[in-house]
């Protein structure tokens, strides 16, 4: 057992899962403190994800986006970046794919693609802009991101009004054949509102993977994201890197977009504010320790706390309990250092 | 009188996968300057945090002034007068002289800090130990120099008796350095007990007392400095004869391989820092730059490479135009290049060691397939190499490269640059900060390199380096070869004559 605990190999994977318990023991406390009963809450959370068919799907249904994010920002960690902007990448992406699946009429094999690469590239566009800014001028991209998300935010709401038949609310809805909904997968769940992206989520988490760590081009933008002087001194062509990852980056954020006005919706929506999925995105990439597989699994966590929080309501849990877990979650997730320590005393007071 | 201040004890220290220090044993003796003397990676550096409390040893114990210790933070050691001055200042930047020195311990009168006080107390101690620093001064306008001195006296100012200077002269000017030394020497006088961290061994033929040697982890033996000659501290270092002479046939130079023609570069600031230059270097040559530093070897050698915009003039590799083209063509067409400055350049500190040995070539066959890493081609590679190369590293090729010593970083970057064959090698102070052993390592692949008939361009301050290994020395002056000499024949007056301005051919009458 102790070896296992010294291990660094291991620890990779003991630090983020010892993160989500501590995370559960505050939270345990905060409902102690607030007079409520943390086993009734935590039956809560457990039945809101699991307790019916219909609870599961509208689980898969809310990790969905936060998988798409989290390798949004974390693509942007491995190659160097802080890309605040997946809220702002998420929303540009979330109109596109439903401007293209109201404007475009197609049979679905060609209708469905070209939706999500709308998605993906309104994303990576909007993400360019940073990216541009930050090889070209050296603009800082957090400043640009960060006032983008409000730009893409107000933007939106604007298009949405333009396009023909929308309401002052939302558009119309996009035609069948660029819906990613399933009235199968729908069945299944005794009609939750599951759909395909699920399956786009995980092969992009997979395409993740194979970019970062098997191909040359990953290995070039990790090499900029490291040290762009030692990567200049190598031939390799930084500025273009930079624009390239943070394109990337944005591309997996407006797929996310995608799951959300395509998926579990069939509209685009005017939002007041933001909905917290690009920044909930930070915490799933540093759950996740930035790597493909750790981001499907923490997507899937935070996706359900997200689903959970409600039924927790409804078994007068506040809902605020939840996030405040995530939070606690974030916050050791980020002490990972000290965890580390922890781990390694524990393994030296043994010996 | 105790005889020993300091006493640690067969000191035994790990790390994942590799032992820092194995049974060390390091007495000190009250009122001695006594050097630590070992290779880069050997251990000192471990050693001295775990005397500082930064590291808990597994084995062995340590005994201040003959009473046994647990120094388990380094505020425990700072309490039993132990002082460190770190390779790296630990200053902040925008904080005056007294500020950094009182920080953690200021003194306080009803909340208030009151710097007049501390700033006396400073002036008064830096006065009685020759230091001459101004209390007021911002860390950021006094020179390296000066701020080593702060260090000191922060350590003065704490009442350390014993203390520990961590490779202290790796920052400093020639000038900087005596005057270190004189205050040392002083320190000593005023009851003052030193451990001298250092791989230089003229320095500690010049202030230290005894000497204690370590290699590779494991305890050599200590000496009495006076009756021990350089060589013989150098072959107790590296665990063999060390020769400080390179021993290289004549020269026998080919081809012209590289052509510059009135090259003209400006420096970040702007300024011409290459101005109207020309030089030329032949297949199988060693041709050495000597200049003071600060006079365009660094836009040279980046105008080269490719890191630097040509101005004007022209820069030819066998033949070939090569003044505008991108660093990936000029790798490609043969050009090697060791950087100055081998954590900006050379390495992706992040990037685990097989990975760094690919820097340049990992999109090409065998490393990769249709964009597609092989890494089993590359992780053969970089065996070979480190092999080869005798890179020591704690986990091998899957080593961290931030993690590796600094001769072993260096040793990584030359590897990889050698072995790509260039027609031509760029050399810019390839051993800095090395320790003697590493030096002769390097000097004795450069010239093998020149045998097998690559140019290679050597640029160094260090004037001995140049004399040493270079067939031909160029002499840089503002930005201009001001001559070239036959290394054979050169000596250091003239060449230093040349480094301040003068041509090769005037007499010192006419200076």
């Amino acid at each position: 057992m102790l070896k296992f605990v010294t291990d660094e190999k291991k620890q990779k994977f003991l630090v983020p899962l010892l993160s989500v318990l501590f995370g559960f023991l505050a939270g345990a406390v905060v409902m102690i403190i607030t007079n409520i009963n943390p086993l009734d809450g935590y039956k809560a959370l457990i039945k809101g994800v699991l307790g019916n068919p219909r609870k599961f799907g509208e689980w898969i249904v809310s990790s969905t986006p936060l998988i798409l994010t989290g390798l949004a920002v974390a693509f942007g960690f491995r190659t160097g970046l802080f890309n605040i902007g997946a809220e702002g990448q998420l929303i540009v992406g979330s109109f596109a794919a439903v401007a293209v699946g109201i404007l475009i009429k197609a049979p679905k094999v060609i209708h469905l693609p070209l939706v999500l690469m709308a998605a993906a590239l309104a994303g990576a566009f909007w993400a360019f802009i940073p990216g541009f800014l930050k090889a070209r001028f050296r603009v800082h991209e957090v400043v640009v991101t960060i006032m983008l998300n409000y730009t893409a935010l107000n933007l939106v709401n604007y298009a949405i009004k333009s396009l023909p038949g929308s309401s002052n609310t939302k558009t119309v809805a996009i035609q069948p054949t660029a819906d990613l909904s399933s009235d199968f997968l729908s069945k299944i769940t005794s009609y939750s509102r599951l759909h395909w992206g699920f399956v786009v989520s995980i092969l992009m988490a997979v395409l993740f993977w194979y970019i970062i760590e098997k191909t040359t081009f990953g290995y070039e933008l990790r090499a900029v994201g490291f040290n762009p002087d030692a990567s200049e001194y190598a031939g390799m062509k930084v500025d273009r890197n930079i624009v390239l990852s943070m394109m990337i980056s944005g591309a997996f954020a407006g797929l996310a977009g995608a799951m959300i006005s395509i998926g579990t919706f069939d509209y685009a929506r005017v939002i007041g504010s933001f909905e917290g999925y690009g920044f909930d995105g930070i915490a799933v990439a540093l759950l996740g320790n930035n790597a493909g597989l750790g981001i499907v699994i923490a997507g899937f966590l935070f996706g359900a706390l997200k689903a959970g929080s409600r039924a927790m309501a409804l078994a007068s849990v506040p809902k605020e309990i939840a996030d405040i877990i995530m939070a606690f979650i974030v916050l050791f997730a980020a002490m990972n250092y000290g965890i580390k320590k922890l781990l390694v005393r524990l393994g030296k007071e043994a010996k | 009188m105790m005889e020993y201040i300091i006493e640690m004890l067969n000191i035994r220290k790990e790390f994942p996968g590799i032992v820092a220090n194995d049974n060390i044993t390091l007495q000190v003796k009250p009122g001695e300057i006594h050097a630590l003397l070992g290779e880069n990676g050997a251990g000192k550096s471990t050693l001295m945090s775990v005397l500082f409390g930064l590291y808990q040893p597994e084995a062995g114990e340590i005994k201040v002034r003959g009473k046994k210790v647990n120094i388990t933070n380094p505020n425990v050691a700072n309490d039993l007068g132990i002082g460190m001055v770190h390779q790296h200042f630990k200053l902040v930047h925008n904080f005056t002289v007294t500020e950094n020195i009182i920080l953690g311990q200021e003194p306080t009168e009803r909340g208030k800090i009151n710097i007049k006080k501390a700033a006396k107390e400073i002036k008064e101690l830096s006065q009685k130990y020759g230091l001459e620093v101004d209390p007021y001064a911002k860390i950021m306008d006094i020179t390296v120099g000066m701020q080593q001195r702060v260090e000191i006296l922060k350590m003065l100012y704490r009442n350390a008796e014993i203390l520990i200077f961590d490779e202290p002269t790796a920052a400093l000017t020639p000038q900087e350095i005596t005057e270190l030394i004189e205050i040392m020497k002083r320190l000593v006088k005023e009851g003052k007990s030193i451990i001298l961290i250092t791989h230089k061994l003229k320095e500690i033929k010049a202030v230290a007392d005894r000497c204690t040697i370590i290699r590779r982890g494991k305890y050599i033996d200590t000496v009495d400095v006076k009756t021990t000659s350089e060589e013989k501290l150098a072959s107790l270092m590296v665990g063999r004869e060390v020769s400080f002479q390179v021993e290289k046939e004549d020269s026998n130079p080919g081809d012209v391989v590289l052509k510059i023609t009135d090259l003209v570069v400006r420096d970040s600031r702007e300024l011409k820092a290459v101005d109207g230059l020309n030089l030329e270097i032949r297949k199988g040559e060693i041709l050495g730059i000597a200049g003071v530093d600060g006079n365009g070897q660094t836009e040279l050698l980046e105008a080269i490479a490719g890191l630097r915009k040509v101005e004007s003039g022209r820069i030819e590799l066998m033949g070939k135009d090569i003044t505008n083209l991108p660093v990936r063509n000029r790798t490609e067409l043969g050009i090697g290049h060791i950087p100055q400055d081998r954590h900006k350049h050379g390495l992706i500190l992040d990037f685990i060691l097989s990975e760094n040995m690919v820097l340049q070539t990992y999109y090409k066959h065998p490393y990769s397939k249709n964009g597609l890493l092989n890494n089993e081609a590359i992780n053969k590679k970089a065996k070979e190499l480190i092999e080869e190369f005798d890179v020591r590293s704690g986990q091998g090729i899957y080593t961290r490269t931030g993690a590796m010593s600094g001769g072993n970083q260096q040793k990584a970057i030359i590897a990889r640059e050698v072995d790509r064959s260039p027609a031509l090698l760029i050399a810019g102070q390839p051993t800095r900060g090395l320790d003697v052993g590493a030096i002769e390592f390097i000097h004795k692949k450069l010239v093998e390199e020149r045998d097998k008939g690559r140019a290679i361009l050597l640029i160094s301050l260090e004037l001995d380096e140049v004399m040493n290994i270079s067939d031909r020395i160029a002499v840089i002056y503002e930005g201009r070869i001001v001559g070239v000499v036959d290394a054979k024949e050169a000596t250091e007056r003239q060449l230093g004559l040349m480094m301040a301005g003068s041509g090769p051919d005037m007499k010192e009458g006419d200076f």
